[in-house]
């Protein structure tokens, strides 16, 4: 009888390391809380650099799951957990599932930006998140003002939630910056007439492709970039908003006004994460997310024998890393499986 | 001599980039558009030879024109001496001594 390993959560970890434990010998049970799989590539339009669409992904991630043998289990939800010998007893609001293996693939939740208060999210209407604008995006509708009057300036904010103690993220969450240049491009795509300002402490293009995007933007887009973290943001009596933060190329304060501030939101454990650590006894790190046994060497395996992490669950990723990582999960199991001499280091 | 009483306003430091006017930086990246891919790394400001003695800084005019603050780049450009080497260090490949060419120039026609 072949092994059974539970995967937890259908985003693209998930599916990804579902396909290869199946075409290993598997039996595999995907479970997915939602009623859908792909996560959060489901709330994406374009993917950066290439700009090709997230749904192109998503069927190219779904098409692994179909040409194997996975058993996806939707509208599934864990709540408990037992371990007896080297099995682990899962129960979850529709079964019991017994498994030899498991792997948390739960992913992250966005920073919540009513938090950064002085930034105006929530209260002030002009200013939306790096997440409603990708909506927009993917539904096609115009990027306008509130009111419905053409956006001629747009602010665009890195590194909200991320890189600020006083949120209580001293993490980078790797994938803002990029994002913003794209948003940029899309924004300026869509109204050729406005002037795109990107507020920036450090632009981390660490990608292929990321610094010739950064160049685009600047080049055919005339996007640009101030070096400065917004102090504030009030919003005018006509509804634009007015952004404060020092230049501090010239090292003077700077204030302007746009029609439009787009907040680039970081990546945060999601609530499934902690519960699965929990549940799993899986330890975490200082920043919240779940913790590989060996940072270099340890990856994809935990502090619990026969427990595993792919994907975002254990740090922010782009999609390219997370389905590496997932990949490379599905690795680790294998050999923890079928007892390989290697995974005894 | 009278001492001095009364108040005195500062002028404000803040740069207001709603009342900016940055028609200079346009007219120049409309003749040398690889302005635009300035990244502000401040490698030409230290290799400039006129930067050694003076307050001369392409990086800070890169800034100013962007801001619209056309006195300092006025102020600053004279002390320019055209000698290029700040085009051998960009990483960008800005064609800087064609921009600091074309802002004398500017500045030469505006006075003339």
């Amino acid at each position: 009888m072949s092994k059974k390993v539970v995967v937890i959560g259908a985003g693209p970890a998930g599916m990804e390391t579902s396909t290869y434990l199946a075409n290993f010998g598997f039996d595999v049970d995907l479970i997915e809380k939602e009623n859908q799989v792909g996560g959060k590539l489901n709330h994406w339009d374009r993917l950066f650099p290439s700009m090709r669409k997230g749904d192109e992904v998503k069927e190219f991630l779904r098409k692994g799951n179909k040409f194997s043998n996975i058993n996806l289990l939707l509208n599934t939800e864990i709540e408990n957990v037992e371990q007896i010998d080297n099995k682990f007893i899962i129960a979850t609001n529709n079964n019991k599932i017994q498994a030899d293996a498991v792997v948390i693939a739960t992913g992250f939740e966005i920073f919540d930006a009513t938090k950064k208060e002085e930034y105006g999210y929530g209260i002030y209407d002009n200013v939306i998140t790096s997440k409603d604008l990708e909506l927009l995006f993917r539904q096609n509708k115009k990027i306008v003002r509130a009111d419905g009057k053409p956006v001629k300036r747009v602010g665009i904010v890195h590194c909200v939630g991320s890189r600020d103690e006083k949120a209580g993220n001293i993490y980078c969450s790797k994938v803002c910056c990029v994002t913003g240049v794209k948003q940029a491009i899309e924004i300026h795509e869509a109204n050729p007439d406005s002037e795109i300002y990107c507020f920036y402490m450090d632009l981390r293009m660490f990608g292929m492709q990321y610094e010739e995007l950064y160049k685009k933007a600047q080049e055919e887009h005339g996007v640009q970039f101030i070096r400065g973290r917004l102090s504030e943001a009030a919003e005018s009596l006509d509804g634009s908003v007015i952004v404060k933060v020092e230049d501090t190329l010239s090292g003077r304060p700077l204030k302007m006004s746009v029609d439009l501030l787009v907040l680039l939101v970081g990546f945060v454990p999601s609530q499934g994460t902690t519960k699965m650590g929990n549940l799993f006894g899986v330890s975490f790190n200082p920043n919240r997310f779940l913790e590989y046994s060996d940072e270099h060497t340890g990856t994809g395996l935990t502090n619990v024998p026969g427990v595993f992490l792919a994907g975002t669950c254990s740090a922010p990723r782009t999609l390219t890393n997370t389905i590496l990582d997932a990949r490379s999960t599905a690795m680790r199991v294998a050999g923890y499986l079928n007892a390989w001499e290697t995974e005894k280091r | 001599m009278s001492p001095e009483f009364g108040f005195k306003i500062n002028k404000s430091a803040q740069i207001d980039l709603d009342k900016a006017d940055d028609s200079l930086y346009r007219k120049i990246c409309s003749i040398e558009p690889s302005l635009k891919l300035c990244i502000f790394c401040g490698s030409c400001a230290a290799t400039c030879s006129a930067g050694q003695f003076t307050s001369f800084s392409f990086r800070k005019i890169s800034i100013d024109l962007r801001r619209g603050m056309i006195k300092d780049v006025k102020e600053d450009i004279s002390k320019c001496m055209l000698c290029g080497k700040c085009i051998l260090v960009c990483p960008r490949n800005v064609n800087t001594r064609h921009v600091l060419f074309h802002l004398k120039k500017h500045f030469d026609e505006n006075e003339l």
